[in-house]
């Protein structure tokens, strides 16, 4: 198929940045969105232009890295996938598409498509982790038995990849659906409940301070997470900081 | 320079505890003054940093990512090996060192292996008190699988995303030591060369990828723990970004180079479907305990398939050929992944190759739907249940167990999986090879150290499942933190280690006028366009099997592209600013490199081993033929040109277990 991208360029965090059209043809519909890519950045290379910066690294739906808002949806049409399994079956030919960077202001852009994420692992030092210490001197792992339902839930929340699509495609870019589900993975489990309350008092103070906004209850987040992290867990993590502040 | 491998002395299972308790320590209040770069912070290089962090050490990790947690071992997805019996089948430290020994084809460090073993069971221990979310049964214990080329269920999982799990806990136990200040986090840089001071590894340089800017990083001792180099062959399972840069300007600067050819093959990858493909992607391993593999009995059957004609669904029972199951009755589906891999494309080279291009046979689920769907109805009580009712039973606990596989699967293929049986074909996966360690995980440079895939020492040549991730954690939380200090116990009086000297000064040198080499050059391809080409003569000459012809124009071609490369790329874009070709030129010119030196020594190892087929070498029934005379580890000393590299070898010695010719019949 050929089609027309319109692609966000700006050269640094400095730059205005502006729309650009490009046009590519014969993409196969088997390719993956970011292949696509590929094929336009080989074109732009060979015609001596600065190829179009976008993060990407496993493309297998998992690193959480690739972070494109296509035709105003973040990572695209499809459900439930991260942009590099987006695949161009789910678009036709001629058509124009347009592709821009997350949009937030605790997400400032770096090049073109790509942005600074860096404030979601300044929340997980505020207390994303088990106070434990790394000397192998730990109890036998099935000392304390997990009803397989929490383990399982807990896994859910876990699943989170840290893409920021949540983010992105709030109106108020709140974090909370990322922060939730972190939360949410250590509240289910037994351990690390001793600092329950100051992990999710720590890391919610982090989350404000780094100028996400405020939940307003849209669900837009969880309709475009590509993991399916539910709406559960920003209750969960609210109950756990009323618990907290009692 | 001989090569001593520093084993210690006294029988294999007292090694580890013995050397534990003579070594050096270093005193915590000492340690404040002792700084140590980790380049890396896949689950090698990320439970490294937490560890020594919290040992007390300052670390400086890196990674080229934006967080430590989108380091490529996010992307594992079968399971951690572990022996710690709790399915009582069997299991013992000794069972999976001698499993691991004999996977790997002999050709591996005995003493490492066994150190693995043992420390093993710890490692679950570890992640589960850090929180990670394994997959648990209903009585609320740690739940297991069974991987290729065992006959125990040791393999502990989180769904289909136990990488993830893993490198998230290690994330999360940097986390507080970066809380603590005790992590310096340096995300987005690239390490481009290590600093030699006096002959000990002193340092890197490092480029900032967002700036451009190119800065100097001293430590007392210098960890590389940056993966392996499967990308050499440009498609390959690998994250993008992969590469074997960090490891090669290791060699280049002193440390030895260890087995570069052999590479692991993985048996259930989906097929290649066309030639703009960017990597390819694995379908876990796992899915070989429930999935039956198969491709047509007959050849007009296969024609009609792929003509569109038949669907798989359609062929009788009788009509397909279980081929693993027909060859080898002991182990059917879960052959080692080298065997599998090769089996499937004899299978496919005699025609039965059921897509398009002729390279996918099946794999399927079927029976187990049903066999699932049996016992659940069993369990829950429905009596008489119709047929459609059984398969929807097992399928959905074929959901519970791989679910995300499945979903993944259909998302590139387009096809449902629970309907029709997945196709899946051989892909690069990883590599055993890497740089050369002794017992203590230090390279042949002092202060330099490899863990992880980085390293070369505990698989010889060929990996088994589920084995690499438990390598990356005993590495960086059990081994490493131990090990290092013996040698750090030296450097207590030694303070911070300046950068204003003449040897950063040299290696910044160096790396300055390499990049602007690059972007001065103003050539006529494409970085890709290298990397594409040296990909398929890595592919075609040194791929799933390799004989001598192939391996000599293989080293011709390759020297070849790499003149092409330094006169013809072209790097848009400048220096000082987020330049991805610029930085994967510097990437794919190691690779060009790397690559030579990999046929080199496939072309020496006159067998075949692992992954490594020579044609010269195999049984009348076409397996592997391994020759006692190969019995080392060829470690390559760097000499200018891969073409002048020099061979040392590292003979293996075998005490504890009785080299045997492997089968899995
Ligand atoms: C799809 C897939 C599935 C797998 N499944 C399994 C499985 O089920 N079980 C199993 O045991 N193994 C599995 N493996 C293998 C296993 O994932 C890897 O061997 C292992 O994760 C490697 O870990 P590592 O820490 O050594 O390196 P990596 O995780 O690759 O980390 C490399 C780190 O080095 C950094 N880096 C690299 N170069 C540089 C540089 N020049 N400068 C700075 N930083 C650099 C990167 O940023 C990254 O942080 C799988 C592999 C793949 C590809
Ligand atoms: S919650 Fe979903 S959308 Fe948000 S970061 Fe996690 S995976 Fe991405
Ligand atoms: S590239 Fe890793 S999730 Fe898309």
């Amino acid at each position: 198929m050929n089609l027309t991208l319109k692609i966000w360029r700006q050269k640094d965090a400095n730059d205005k940045g502006k729309m650009v059209d490009y046009k590519v043809t014969d993409i196969s519909e088997h390719m993956s969105f970011l292949e696509m890519m590929d094929v336009l950045n080989e074109q732009l290379v060979n015609a001596g232009e600065q190829p179009v910066a976008f993060d990407h690294d496993c493309r297998e739906g998992i690193c959480g890295m690739c972070s494109m808002y296509i035709n105003g949806e973040a990572h695209g049409p499809d459900r439930g996938v991260t942009t590099c399994q987006l695949h161009m079956r789910m678009f036709k030919d001629g058509d124009t598409i347009t592709i821009e960077p997350w949009r937030a202001t605790a997400f400032p852009v770096i090049k073109d498509l790509v942005v600074d994420r860096s404030a979601f692992d300044r929340i997980q030092h505020a207390g994303g982790y088990i106070s434990v210490n790394t000397s192998g001197n730990t109890q036998d792992a099935n000392s304390i038995p997990i009803p397989k339902k929490d383990a399982d839930t807990a896994m859910d929340a876990a699943t989170c990849i840290g893409c920021g699509a949540c983010v992105a495609t709030c109106k108020n870019s709140s974090a909370m659906l990322f922060v939730g589900a972190k939360v949410s993975q250590y509240a289910l489990l037994p351990q690390g409940q001793v600092e329950a309350a100051d992990r999710v008092r720590n890391m919610v103070a982090q989350m404000d301070l780094e100028g996400f906004g405020n939940c307003t209850n849209t669900g837009a987040c969880e309709v475009e997470c590509p993991k399916g992290i539910s709406l559960d867990n920003i209750a969960r993590m609210n109950r756990e900081l009323m618990k907290a502040s009692i | 320079m001989a090569l001593d491998s520093k084993v210690p002395q006294g029988p294999l299972k007292d090694k580890w505890t013995t050397y534990k308790n003579q070594i050096n320590l270093v005193n915590p209040a000492n340690k404040r003054h002792i700084d140590v770069i980790v380049v890396g912070t896949g689950l090698a290089g990320g439970s490294a940093s937490a560890t020594l962090a919290e040992l007390g050490y300052n670390v400086k990790a890196f990674a080229y990512q934006d967080s430590p947690r989108r380091a490529h071992s996010i992307a594992a997805q079968g399971g951690i090996n572990a022996a710690k019996n709790y399915q009582g089948d069997g299991d013992s430290t000794y069972r999976l060192f001698y499993d691991t020994v004999k996977g790997g084809d002999y050709r591996s460090r005995e003493a490492n292996v066994y150190r693995l073993a043992e420390v093993s069971a710890n490692i679950i221990d570890q992640c589960v008190a850090q929180g990670v979310p394994f997959a648990r049964d209903y009585g609320g214990l740690l739940d297991n699988r069974s991987f290729g080329g065992v006959l125990v269920s040791r393999t502990f999982y989180a769904k289909g995303q136990t990488g993830q799990q893993l490198l998230l806990g290690a994330y999360s136990a940097m986390n507080r030591q970066i809380a603590r200040g005790k992590i310096e986090m340096f995300n987005r840089h690239e390490m481009l060369d290590v600093v030699i001071v006096d002959g000990k590894a002193r340092g890197i340089i490092a480029r900032n990828l967002v700036t451009g800017e190119i800065e100097r990083h001293s430590a007392h001792a210098v960890v590389i723990a940056s993966g392996g180099y499967g990308n050499v062959y440009f498609l390959s399972t690998n994250a993008m970004g992969s590469n074997v840069t960090a490891s090669w300007k290791v060699h280049k600067k002193g440390a030895y180079f260890a087995n570069p050819c052999y590479t692991q093959i993985h048996p259930t990858c989906i097929p290649r479907s066309g030639d703009y493909q960017s990597k390819l992607t694995l379908m876990s391993e796992s899915l070989r305990n429930d999935g039956r593999i198969w491709v047509p009995k007959h050849l007009k059957d296969v024609e009609a398939i792929r003509a569109g004609k038949l669907r798989p669904t359609e062929i009788k029972e009788e009509d397909r050929d279980y081929y693993l199951e027909r060859r080898y009755p002991a182990f059917g589906n879960l052959v080692p992944r080298d065997v599998a891999s090769r089996a499937a494309k004899e299978r496919c080279d005699a025609g039965y190759g059921v897509n398009a291009t002729g390279e996918a046979v099946y794999l399927d689920f079927a029976s187990s739907f049903m066999r699932y769907g049996k016992e659940q109805a069993k369990i829950q009580g429905i009596s008489n249940p119709s047929e459609a009712k059984i398969k929807e039973l097992g399928q959905e606990i074929v959901r519970a167990k791989y679910g995300n596989l499945f979903q993944m699967y259909e998302k590139i293929v387009d096809e449902n999986p629970y309907e029709t049986p997945m196709m899946i074909y051989p892909a690069v996966h990883y590599t055993m090879g890497g740089i050369w360690v002794d017992y203590n995980l230090m390279t042949t440079i002092p202060g330099c150290y490899a863990i992880g895939e980085a390293n070369f020492s505990d698989h010889g040549a060929n990996r088994l499942g589920a084995s690499a991730l438990m390598q990356g954690l005993a590495d960086g939380y059990f081994v490493l933190p131990y090990t290092i200090g013996d040698y750090l116990a030296d450097d207590i009086r030694t303070g911070k280690i300046p950068t204003d000297t003449p040897e950063f000064d040299a290696a910044e040198k160096e790396v300055t006028e390499r990049i602007e080499f690059f972007i001065n050059n103003k050539g006529k391809h494409s970085v890709d366009y290298y990397h594409k080409k040296l990909g398929k003569i890595m592919w075609d000459k040194c791929g799933m099997s390799r004989n001598e012809e192939g391996l000599k124009s293989a080293i011709e071609e390759i020297s070849e592209l790499r003149k092409d490369f330094w006169q013809n790329v072209n790097v848009p874009g400048s220096a000082t600013e987020y330049n991805e070709q610029l930085a994967k030129a510097g990437r794919v010119a190691d690779f060009l490199e790397l690559g030579e030196l990999f046929a080199k020594d496939a072309l020496v190892r006159e067998e075949s081993a692992g992954g490594h087929f020579r044609e010269e070498h195999q049984t009348e029934e076409g397996e592997a033929k391994r020759m006692k005379e190969f019995q080392f580890v060829s470690a390559w000393e760097y000499k200018g040109e891969p073409k002048d590299a020099v061979l040392h070898k590292e003979e293996l010695a075998y005490e504890n277990i009785e080299v045997k010719e492997r089968s899995y019949k």
